[in-house]
């Protein structure tokens, strides 16, 4: 039988060449294709964070494997001439095995958290809903939705200008307003390639999550709460959005397709349905970020008077409330 | 070698208290007292005037009584029922005896089949009906994850409508989650705790018994959500869903909060077991690891549950009085239950990984004939998993809109608590270093174990990084992570735990070469199941919906049929249980696996005091393959010490 060096040397050695081999398939073959592509920023982004950490997942997966493999075959008690197992205190712990396991893993941990939280900043929060005051954004997107909410906000195309949209989730479909264009509500979601977005995400009912799965953006939609998250577009193409959090009993069929296009051919999309909308639009409720449930919503039955009054939330939310 | 020659200071220590025989029934009575049958009917009573006093109440409030919904009556009725079972099973002679200023009569131990069927307070019997109990929480809801894959054969073809399909997944999460909490320290905690630690008896053997009923009431709570109209919430019951929900959603808030109260009676029951009745000598260095794991996870029980209790009783008393705690509108908010949810539902988490851990470092030295390595490592990891894990709930509310600020911390905490779970992974493959591993079924099912929690650890860590959140939250990404982590960790270990541990529980060996076809066939179906999820998850497919994209069907077909096959894989362990325990029952030796721990030093069948005189332990149990080991316990004169005891095979006293 093989010394202690024998098989620790076999066992480093495969690993080593194991992890190399499994790294480079993974990053050559596998990481370019990861979904959900590359349509946007934070889809790049976020498709690089994931294979970065593959990278270092794919060595510790290695490694645990092999040594059980390992073991499972090279110390079997099947095995014609097995020794007996030694016990005693050798066996029953090794300083340096230990310490080393211990520092190898609280560096590999502490560079994921420090990674993980560089690439959260730098991706303007990644794509994830971060509520109502973002703290990790891009230039110009607290210009832009401040003046979407006073109503005077403007995008046009080649202006680099922050696009705020609105998301309006509730049972059992999403619908999108565009503060820039006048508050029209629609139920397309079309937008304009090589702009940050903010998507500003709500709910008039229950929880629903915004999924724009190939944009690479998510944020959970709650009732009376404005939830924002930022992307930018950089392909065009059909996307998909899909509702991840469960909302009852159609939670399966709450999906719609979107489209990023031209930054003209928006502004073309964008004005017309303004102004083949304004009948519409002028019935809506002011744009604001949330809105108050109607008496069917979330809480439909709350009522004090057992009828159909609901509470007034006008204290609360000001003019912006739908009256 | 004795102790009295050595050390004369704990002579006095081991003479033990006298023996105090359980005062057996009357023979004839035994029908007439209270047993499962009367706590069936007083239950059914219980529900009946509860319902009515609830109608009774609502009648006067215009606002119920026009609602058609009336859930204080489902309330009042799931509450007497409750109270009702407990009354019939006999949880409350005590209470109510001294109550009143009277002794209680007494506690009457019955012999036989019979105890199985009645409030009882040996813990090795409460060990036994809590593995029947585990085991119809586990079948039924393994039963609602097959219709969940039956439905998901096809996009578009549909076996349950939309409305239906939601109850099953919500009702398979919940009843599994339940499960789960207490699938290893209900039955082998409990059965072996205090045969590990050297005691005679439990703490507290009545709030043991009253924890067993309590889970036992949970599974019939949250099963009448289905006679309600079934919850559409899933297992985490978010707010606003909760409050729209018929009175179906009354079953799971209560029904968590009934659990919760079983969990946090089972958690300090076993922590106080285990810091106030160690045997003398049974240092905190000489704790079996499997009892280091069940005090880490007797302190999250403990602290945890009560959150769970509360935040049902909140969402309860919105749904009957009118309260607004998770009414955004009315000055609730939705956040507090799910940051109420999750401060409990992570702890959870690890109450359901941590017995998996112990009882993998009890049995791997076994099987290896080594002793366990870095043992202060592996009771450092727990205890650390342990502390870290009230750290880390808001990792669930990434994208909900919490505070951003929040978002890089608890990126921190979550993966800071890969390393004392990287400790459980050093544990084990330091003692599979350099072993003579034999391999017996529940030496594989500790592999497993390895194997799998290892792709859901890993995976784990891509869901605590922010970035790739925003892909993996709310898909079959994250199911197949924690599916991993908790059937593929903790129930593979339970199964090992079962294998390993119920020669000595029954007296009845399970057959091997059908615990072998069990083993391979659940290890690889739980794989092919589970496995593809990740990848289903990454191509977009949120979680709990009826239908997916058509692209999607050729990994969700092989997925289901491998489902199929995996719940084909329990009926194997089914069969082999019925053969080997009760059609043709084998008698397995004392100490079938050669082991070295303390519970496998008792008689078979264990006696009721489980020890004789109490051991005074010298050292601990895992010096396998050493020369010249000490001796691990003095066993006074009635027993023979190790190792005689676990060689010889007639040593039974009473068969």
């Amino acid at each position: 039988m093989g010394s202690e060096e024998n098989d620790l040397r076999r066992i480093v050695i495969i690993w080593v060449v194991l992890s190399v081999v499994g790294d480079l398939l993974y990053w050559l073959f596998v990481g370019p294709h990861v979904p959900p592509g590359r349509m946007t920023t934070t889809a790049k982004d976020n498709q690089f964070d994931f294979n970065v950490l593959m990278l270092i997942a794919l060595p510790v997966m290695i490694g645990v494997w092999e040594w059980l493999g390992y073991a499972a075959v090279r110390w079997n008690a099947r095995r014609k001439d097995m020794p007996e197992s030694v016990g005693g205190p050798v066996a029953a712990g090794n300083k340096r095995a230990e310490v080393s396991w211990i520092v190898i893993t609280t560096v590999a941990v502490l560079f994921l958290a420090v990674f993980g939280i560089v690439a959260l900043y730098a991706g303007n929060g990644s794509g994830g809903g971060e509520g109502p005051n973002p703290i990790q954004q891009p230039a110009g997107a607290v210009k832009a939705e401040t003046a979407a909410l006073a109503g005077n906000g403007s995008w046009s195309p080649n202006s680099n200008e922050v696009l705020p949209v609105q998301v309006i989730a509730q049972q059992w479909k999403f619908t999108y307003r565009y503060p820039t264009f006048g508050g029209f509500e629609s139920p397309d979601l079309i937008l304009p390639v090589n702009t940050e977005i903010a998507f500003n995400v709500t709910s008039l009912d229950v929880i629903h999550s915004f999924w724009a799965y190939q944009l690479e953006v998510k944020a959970d939609a709650n009732p009376l709460e404005n939830n924002v998250a930022f992307t930018k577009t950089e392909q065009l193409g059909n996307f998909e959005v899909r509702c991840s959090e469960l909302c009852g009993i159609w939670h399966g069929a709450m999906f719609n397709p979107g489209k990023v296009v031209s930054e003209s051919a928006f502004m073309t999309w964008a004005s017309s349905t303004e102004s083949k909308n304004a009948t519409n639009t002028a019935n809506l409720p002011p744009f604001a970020w949330t809105y108050a449930p109607d008496a069917n919503g979330a809480a439909g039955g709350y009522y004090p008077d057992g009828g159909v009054t609901p509470y007034s939330t006008v204290e609360i939310y000001g003019s912006k409330q739908p009256s | 070698m004795t102790i009295s020659a050595e050390r004369p200071e704990v002579v006095e220590a081991m003479v033990p208290p006298a023996i105090v025989e359980p005062r057996k029934g009357r023979r004839g009575g035994e029908w007439l007292s209270q047993h499962v049958g009367t706590a069936t009917i007083c239950g059914f009573l219980g529900y009946l005037l509860g319902h009515w006093l609830g109608n009774y109440i609502g009648s006067a409030y215009p606002y119920i009584a026009n609602s058609g919904q009336n859930a204080l009556a489902a309330l009042l009725a799931l509450m007497f029922m409750v109270l009702g079972w407990l009354l019939g099973i006999g949880a409350l002679n005590y209470p109510l005896a001294k109550l009143v200023g009277r002794e209680a009569k007494g506690d009457v131990e019955y012999s036989g089949w019979t105890r199985y069927f009645r409030y009882n307070l040996d813990h090795k019997v409460v060990g036994i009906q809590y593995v029947v109990g585990v085991l119809l929480f586990f079948f039924t809801g393994g039963l609602l994850a097959m219709a969940i894959r039956t439905e998901l054969l096809n996009p578009t073809v549909h076996v349950f409508s939309a409305d239906t399909y939601i109850k099953i997944v919500s009702e398979h999460g919940t009843i599994m989650m339940m499960m789960a909490s207490s699938v290893i320290v209900g039955p082998l905690g409990n059965y072996f705790v205090p045969l590990m630690i050297g005691s005679r008896r439990m703490a507290f053997p009545r709030i043991e018994a009253f924890s067993l009923w309590t889970f036992i009431a949970g599974y019939f709570v949250i099963f009448s959500a289905l006679a309600y109209g079934g919850f559409p919430t899933g297992w985490t019951g978010y707010a606003p869903l909760q409050t729209q929900a018929g009175p179906g959603m009354v079953s799971y808030l209560f029904g968590f909060a009934v659990i919760s109260i079983g969990m946090m009676t089972a958690g300090f029951n076993l922590a106080v077991t285990i810091i106030n009745y160690r045997a003398p000598g049974m240092t905190w260095s000489r704790v079996p690891v499997f009892v280091w794991s069940i005090i880490a996870t007797a302190a999250l029980l403990t602290l945890a549950s009560p959150v769970l209790a509360a935040a049902g009783l909140f969402g309860l008393l919105d749904r009957t009085a009118q309260t607004a705690f998770y009414v955004t509108e009315h000055g609730g908010s939705s956040y507090l239950w799910q940051n109420l949810f999750w401060f409990f539902g992570h702890p959870e988490v690890y109450i359901m990984a941590l017995p998996g851990f112990g009882i993998v470092g009890e049995i791997i030295p076994v099987f290896c004939r080594k002793p366990l390595f870095a043992y202060r490592i592996a009771a450092a990891g727990m205890i650390g998993v342990a502390l870290l894990s009230f750290f880390v709930w808001q990792h669930h509310l990434f994208q909900s809109g919490i505070n951003p600020d929040m978002r890089p911390l608890f990126m921190l905490t979550t993966e800071l608590i890969s390393i004392p779970t990287g400790f459980i992974f050093l544990v084990g493959m330091g003692t599979l270093y350099k072993a003579k591993i034999r391999y017996e079924v529940p030496m594989l099912f500790c592999m497993a174990v390895y194997f799998n929690f290892l792709i859901g650890g890993i995976s784990g860590v891509f869901l605590s990084d922010v970035p790739v959140n925003v892909t993996v939250h709310g898909g079959f990404f994250v199911l197949s992570h924690f599916h991993y982590t908790i059937m593929g960790g903790l129930i593979f270990a339970f199964f090992a735990g079962l294998y390993f541990w119920l020669p000595k529980m029954t007296g009845r060996a399970m057959n091997k070469k059908m615990g072998l076809w069990h083993f391979w066939t659940m290890f690889v179906f739980f794989n092919l199941t589970f496995f593809p999820m990740f990848i289903i998850g990454l191509l977009g497919q949120p979680r709990r919906v009826f239908t997916y994209a058509k692209n999607l069907q050729t990994l969700n077909e092989f997925s289901s049929i491998a489902a199929f096959c995996l719940g084909a894989s329990f009926l194997i362990f089914v069969a082999n249980l019925m053969w080997s325990q009760f059609i043709a029952p084998e008698k397995a030796p004392s100490n079938p696996w050669d082991s070295l721990g303390l519970e496998w030093q008792t008689a078979t069948p264990i006696p009721y005091y489980n020890f004789e005189r109490i051991p005074v332990i010298m050292t601990d149990p895992y010096h396998y393959s050493e020369i010249g080991a000490p001796t691990l316990a003095d066993f006074g004169d009635a027993q023979p010490a190790y190792p005689s005891s676990s060689v010889a095979t007639s040593t039974d006293p009473d068969q």
